[in-house]
């Protein structure tokens, strides 16, 4: 590899500091004592309290996964720390109160949370390691009857809501991380379209893990009513550690009949440094439930963070003429691994889904996508393209494609096509002898490759996407 | 066209490089000045193409002896890109390609990358839709191929009309064909042949590395050389290539 392109990729990591803020934590490890000591601490109503539990107990009877293509040493639960918060803990009633130094970070880390600085027409709900510090524009929001406010804030205000959807598309039972996530999650989004309501703007969720040693178990619920649209865009970064972090997080969406939601996600933790040292596991469950008839379930991502990505943002088609939508890319670079890609599950009739992956792997890294398109007997007349591609960077890294249909109704319709292929050398010198730098000629192979799932990111993440990649994979060319 | 007074382009003296430690070019010696045209001929393996790849900073290659004056500046300090924008061009044996990077993507780059190293504006996509429009004609490209991947699927006459292009929107002042007129057609290489002698103009000159006669038919050399085990053996006018189509390379190995 020349040494351009080495020094292109090892681009050093811009969110790696770390804020002086005291905090409050519960005792690390993980018991029932644990979890009633979050829930009391959370002044939890008792129903959730049993959720928790009931989790807890269901997890301890489960095994960590190991199919996945990832390697990494055993995670010991009881190193962990369930629950941080910033001090003072008591219910803000305005920004004036948050801490300014946490108003600084996020200043830092371009997310300012006074709304008359904020991306105009982005609702933004920001959680710092296990709480929600604020929700901006929530009062705009209510005037058209959407609710957008912290996982906390709406158990206590919309209990009825929360009992009705929590666990309904991932079940507490579904996977050893959603298990545990169900027993310990701290906070997270909430966010509720009635019907007939097009969200006037996009709502968006920044995550910060700060503490070291802590471990992020955020919940996101999202429910579109019959005829509602919404865009909800979401951000990650995390400090630099040596040790390795825990991020298990679940999404939930629910699309009733005709609803329309867009999910985006531009993931940035720590990767951990060049010799994989340090970094966050991320193992995340994400599904949405196009329940509705003609419903609608769009999921873009761009994963470019992280020491480990284990993610399959999924949708399940419910509703008879539901569509799911499947944009990817994921970058990793050094040593990092990931192993991610997404399902399909039609169920109802003339069902369609898209899956368009772009896997680009540089350094030593892994990179795997994983996916499954399953056919009811029922989904007559379902549809489904798949798109796997992968780009190689350099000779010491790999790619891997893992792609399952499993079709039980004879009238459906599946393609499938994948590509393989190497920013190289040649490649390079074409571009430099056209007078064009190595920075430049990468991020313009890198933007061709993922033009496809950009085009579906809103404006400003399509921008801050291809900026990081540019960073992520300065110097890796050659 | 050969006028002495002309300024020197290109000045290489006891040029010696190696690729994976192996020495291919062992001293050679070329003076192009504006307006001319010269052809490098020779067998396969006598560092023709190593010494274009040279000239262009080609990574593989180290330069391990003498010197390559260009446009009065030390060619070999200067990075590859360095030496691009200062008007050396390449067109390449083998075109690679460049899957989801348009075409008009890719020459827009270059051209406004080369406009701000002259100081002058960058254009908008409109206004270099014009001018590309225009410079398409020169190699007989049908507008369509701007929109598509670079090289991707194109033909091998294609890819080399699409180096023409390049070259045709660079405007440089040294072009480089390296083995431009292999594998192409007839008509492909009258193409290519008229793109390039519409591109010649007092103030640039062209090197051609190629094995055969043929092109020399369609852009007329002032100046034909042999390269044989990496030196320029031998020196003449457009005549010397009809010489070697009816001889031969061996008779030129003894004067080597």
């Amino acid at each position: 590899m020349s040494s351009a392109l080495q020094n292109l990729v090892n681009q050093p990591y811009k969110h790696g500091f770390v804020t002086d803020i005291e905090t409050e934590s519960v005792p690390k490890g993980l018991s029932e004592d644990v979890i009633r000591l979050i829930s009391a601490k959370k002044n939890e109503p008792d129903w959730l309290l049993e959720f928790r539990l009931s989790a807890y107990r269901h997890w301890l009877t489960m095994v960590e996964p190991e199919w996945a293509n990832v390697s990494y040493p055993k995670i010991d639960f009881q190193d962990i720390i369930y629950f941080t918060q910033p001090k003072p803990k008591k219910q803000l009633a305005s920004l004036d109160e948050v801490d300014p130094e946490l108003l600084r970070t996020f200043e830092k880390l371009g997310v300012p949370l006074h709304e008359q600085k904020l991306m105009t027409g982005v609702a933004v709900d920001v959680i710092f390691d296990s709480v929600s510090v604020t929700t901006t524009y929530k009062a705009k929001l209510a005037e058209v009857g959407i609710i957008f406010c912290s996982f906390s804030e709406a158990v206590h205000e919309h209990p009825e809501l929360i009992k009705r959807y929590l666990g309904s598309v991932v079940p507490t039972s579904d996977n050893f991380y959603a298990a545990l996530n169900s027993a310990v999650f701290t906070d997270g989004s909430f966010c509720f379209i009635p019907k007939g309501v097009k969200c006037p703007m996009d709502l968006s969720t920044y995550f910060r893990i700060n503490t070291e040693g802590s471990g992020q178990f955020e919940r996101t619920l999202i429910i579109a009513e019959e005829g509602a649209s919404v865009c909800y865009l979401e951000g990650c970064t995390a400090p630099q550690f040596d040790t390795n972090q825990l991020h298990a997080a679940v999404v939930e969406l629910v699309a009733l009949d005709s609803a329309d939601i867009k999910y985006s996600t531009v993931q940035n933790w720590y990767a951990g440094d060049e010799n994989g040292k340090g970094g966050i596991y991320n193992f995340v469950t994400k599904r949405g439930l196009c329940k509705g008839v003609n419903s609608k379930i769009s999921w873009t991502q761009v994963e470019t963070g992280s020491a480990i990505t284990w993610k399959y943002p999924s949708c399940v088609l419910l509703g008879d003429n539901s569509i799911g939508e499947f944009y990817s890319v994921a970058l990793t670079n050094h040593l990092q691994q990931a192993d991610t890609g997404t399902k399909m599950i039609h169920i109802g009739k003339n069902t369609r889904s898209k899956i368009i992956s772009k896997g680009i792997s540089a350094g030593r890294s892994s990179n795997c996508y994983r996916g499954q398109v399953k056919v009811g007997s029922r989904a007559t007349g379902a549809r489904n393209y798949s798109q796997c591609d992968s780009m190689l960077i350099g000779d010491r890294c790999s790619a891997s494609t893992f792609p399952t249909i499993d079709v039980q109704n004879t009238s459906a319709t599946i393609e499938h096509e994948a590509s393989t292929s190497k920013i190289g050398e040649d490649q390079m010198f074409f571009f430099a002898q056209r007078g064009i730098g190595s920075e430049e000629a990468i991020s313009m192979i890198i933007n061709g490759f993922c033009k496809d799932v950009f085009v579906h990111l809103p404006m400003e993440f399509a921008v801050e996407a291809t900026k990081l990649l540019g960073l992520k994979l300065e110097g890796s060319v050659g | 066209m050969i006028n002495k007074d002309s300024r020197v382009v290109l000045e290489v003296k006891n040029l010696k490089a190696e690729v994976a430690g192996v020495e291919i070019l062992k001293g050679v010696n070329l003076t192009v000045r504006a307006g001319e045209v010269h052809a490098i001929m020779g067998v396969n393996g006598s560092g023709k193409s190593t010494f274009s790849k040279v000239l262009a900073g080609h990574p593989d290659y180290t330069v391990t002896g003498g010197s390559a004056m260009f446009e009065g500046k030390g060619l070999f300090t200067l990075e590859p890109e360095a030496r691009a924008r200062a008007g050396l061009f390449l067109a390449f044996q083998y075109p690679v390609e460049i899957p989801g990077v348009s075409n008009s993507a890719l020459l827009r780059l270059a051209y406004n990358t080369l406009q701000t190293e002259r100081g002058l504006e960058e254009l908008d996509p409109l206004e270099f839709d014009d001018l590309v429009q225009e410079k398409i004609k020169v190699v007989e490209m049908d507008p369509s191929f701007l929109s598509r991947s670079v090289n991707e699927g194109f033909s091998g006459g294609e890819k080399k009309r699409n180096e023409i292009l390049q070259m045709a929107i660079l405007e440089p002042k040294l072009a480089i064909l390296d083995e431009t007129d292999s594998g192409l057609d007839i008509d492909a290489l009258r193409i290519v042949a008229n793109g390039v002698n519409s591109l010649l103009s007092p103030d640039n000159a062209v090197v051609m590395v190629t094995h055969y006669q043929r092109l020399l038919n369609y852009i007329v050399p002032d100046y034909v050389h042999v390269m044989s085990a990496g030196r320029i053996v031998r020196t003449g006018g457009k005549e010397l290539a009809l010489e070697l189509e009816a001889r031969g390379y061996d008779w030129l190995k003894e004067a080597a």
